[in-house]
């Protein structure tokens, strides 16, 4: 039961950490908006 | 027999559900009055969901050779048309520059957006809903039928480790993240359809948005899950001569006879690896979404597809084409994943006196092992010498 629990526990911390992880790996959702790509000069 | 029929039947409802476009085609049509153009007579074909031959204007995108000379009255333009520009841009035949440098940005219009949308709002709903219904009905009626599977002869009292701390972590890490994966996913796809009506929009758009944070982020969980259980199991679920010993008796479930098994009998070896397949490519196609534009997967696996089998898959896919083919893929191989994890979970807990401690604390008892697992029991006990298991 504690084994369970502790799994359930990871999985939400990995989830909590997951999008800081993936921006320090140079992936950020704010990347894929537009408001940098779209440029109209 | 039967089996065969259900084997046609599963192929049949498989290829209704990869083939959207499984309609009549439509009758040859007359374009003079048109000039060429689209007739009455293609739009109500389309309406009827036949399947019209789209090259009379897929392949009409202008022939600067035809055009009006620039000195002649309506031959400013040059060679083509303004009907023939947009005809070339819906059908990817006009090179396209944009200054926008998003990705996906010199597609200006892809119009394999209906399909998909149908087709997921459609058939992937309501099959995939009615499997997993229906199957936990089945799951019911099997209950009342045979009831719980008991110890025969009763527990011994003696317990046998079955799973380590780090097994029982990694399978609840896989089985934790996913059925949060597959509730959120659920919700995603249906609640357009089941939800907004019950709970209203502002409700749902809340509930929505916070499935999809908690979907895209467990993910990765999911995948250490995965990828943690496959290391550790792998080689107790290779095949052998036995599996097929334990298939032909069904595992003993209806002749309640109980056939020898190692460590994992065949029908947990369908579980593991359908698990390690389907999650994997679940996994693969999650990512395709979960990073849009950046991991194409399809044109190449239809390419490969139909190198292999000589079909004639498209592979000239646009960026949102690709993702619309993970976004069904997903869906259905989720689903594949969701049936037989409802079986798995039956069997593990109400379905068998006992089961459910292999997962629990880990240590299951004596008699249970014996009978499920023997092998597996002589293995552990030949190892530590007889009367050394934990009780």
């Amino acid at each position: 039961m504690k084994v369970m629990i502790s799994a359930f526990v990871a999985a939400l911390v990995i989830a909590y950490t997951a999008p800081a992880v993936l921006n320090q790996f140079g992936w950020s959702s704010a990347d894929q908006t537009s408001a940098e790509s779209v440029r109209l000069d | 027999m039967t089996k065969r029929l259900l084997s046609v039947a599963s192929l049949m409802l498989v290829m209704l559900l990869i083939n959207p476009a499984w309609a009549q085609d439509a009758p040859e049509v007359d374009r003079t009055a048109t000039g060429g153009a689209q007739t009455l007579e293609d739009i109500m074909a389309r309406q009827q969901q036949m399947k019209v031959d789209e090259r009379f204007r897929s392949e009409n995108t202008g022939n600067p050779a035809n055009a009006a000379p620039t000195t002649d009255q309506l031959g400013s333009r040059g060679g083509v048309s303004d009907a023939e520009n947009w005809r070339g841009i819906r059908y990817n035949e006009t090179d396209i520059r944009t200054q926008s440098r998003g990705p996906a940005a010199n597609v200006l219009i892809q119009d394999g957006g209906m399909p998909w949308y149908k087709l997921r709002e459609g058939p992937v709903i309501r099959y995939g809903g009615g499997a997993l219904l229906g199957l936990i009905v089945l799951l019911l009626v099997f209950y009342l039928v045979r009831g719980k599977i008991m110890i025969e002869g009763g527990p011994a009292g003696t317990t046998i480790e079955r799973f380590k701390a780090i097994e029982r972590f990694g399978h609840w890490l896989l089985a934790g993240s996913f059925i949060a994966l597959g509730l959120t996913g659920l919700l995603t796809l249906m609640g357009r359809s089941f939800l907004i009506p019950v709970l209203g929009p502002e409700v749902f758009a809340t509930l929505a948005a916070g499935s999809k944070w908690l979907h895209n982020n467990i993910a990765w969980a999911f995948m250490l899950g995965l990828v943690m259980t496959f290391i550790m199991w792998v080689t107790h679920n290779i095949p052998n001569k036995l599996d097929w010993q334990w298939i032909k008796v069904g595992g003993g479930i209806f002749t309640k006879s109980h056939p020898h098994a190692k460590k994992f009998n065949a029908g947990q070896k369908v579980v593991f690896w359908t698990v390690m397949l389907l999650g994997a490519s679940v996994s693969l196609s999650g990512l395709s979404l979960l990073f849009p534009f950046q991991i194409p997967m399809f044109s190449d696996t239809f390419g490969f597809v139909n190198s292999v089998l000589g079909t004639s898959l498209p592979t000239n896919l646009t960026p949102h084409e690709e993702m619309q083919y993970a976004n069904l893929w997903h869906s259905i191989v989720a689903f594949v994943m969701m049936l037989a994890i409802i079986a798995h979970i039956y069997i593990g807990t109400v379905g068998m006196e006992g089961a459910y401690d292999a997962m629990g604390n880990g240590q299951v008892d004596l008699e249970w092992a014996r009978q499920h697992h023997d092998l597996w029991v002589a293995e552990v006990e030949a190892k530590q010498g007889k009367g050394d298991s934990s009780s």
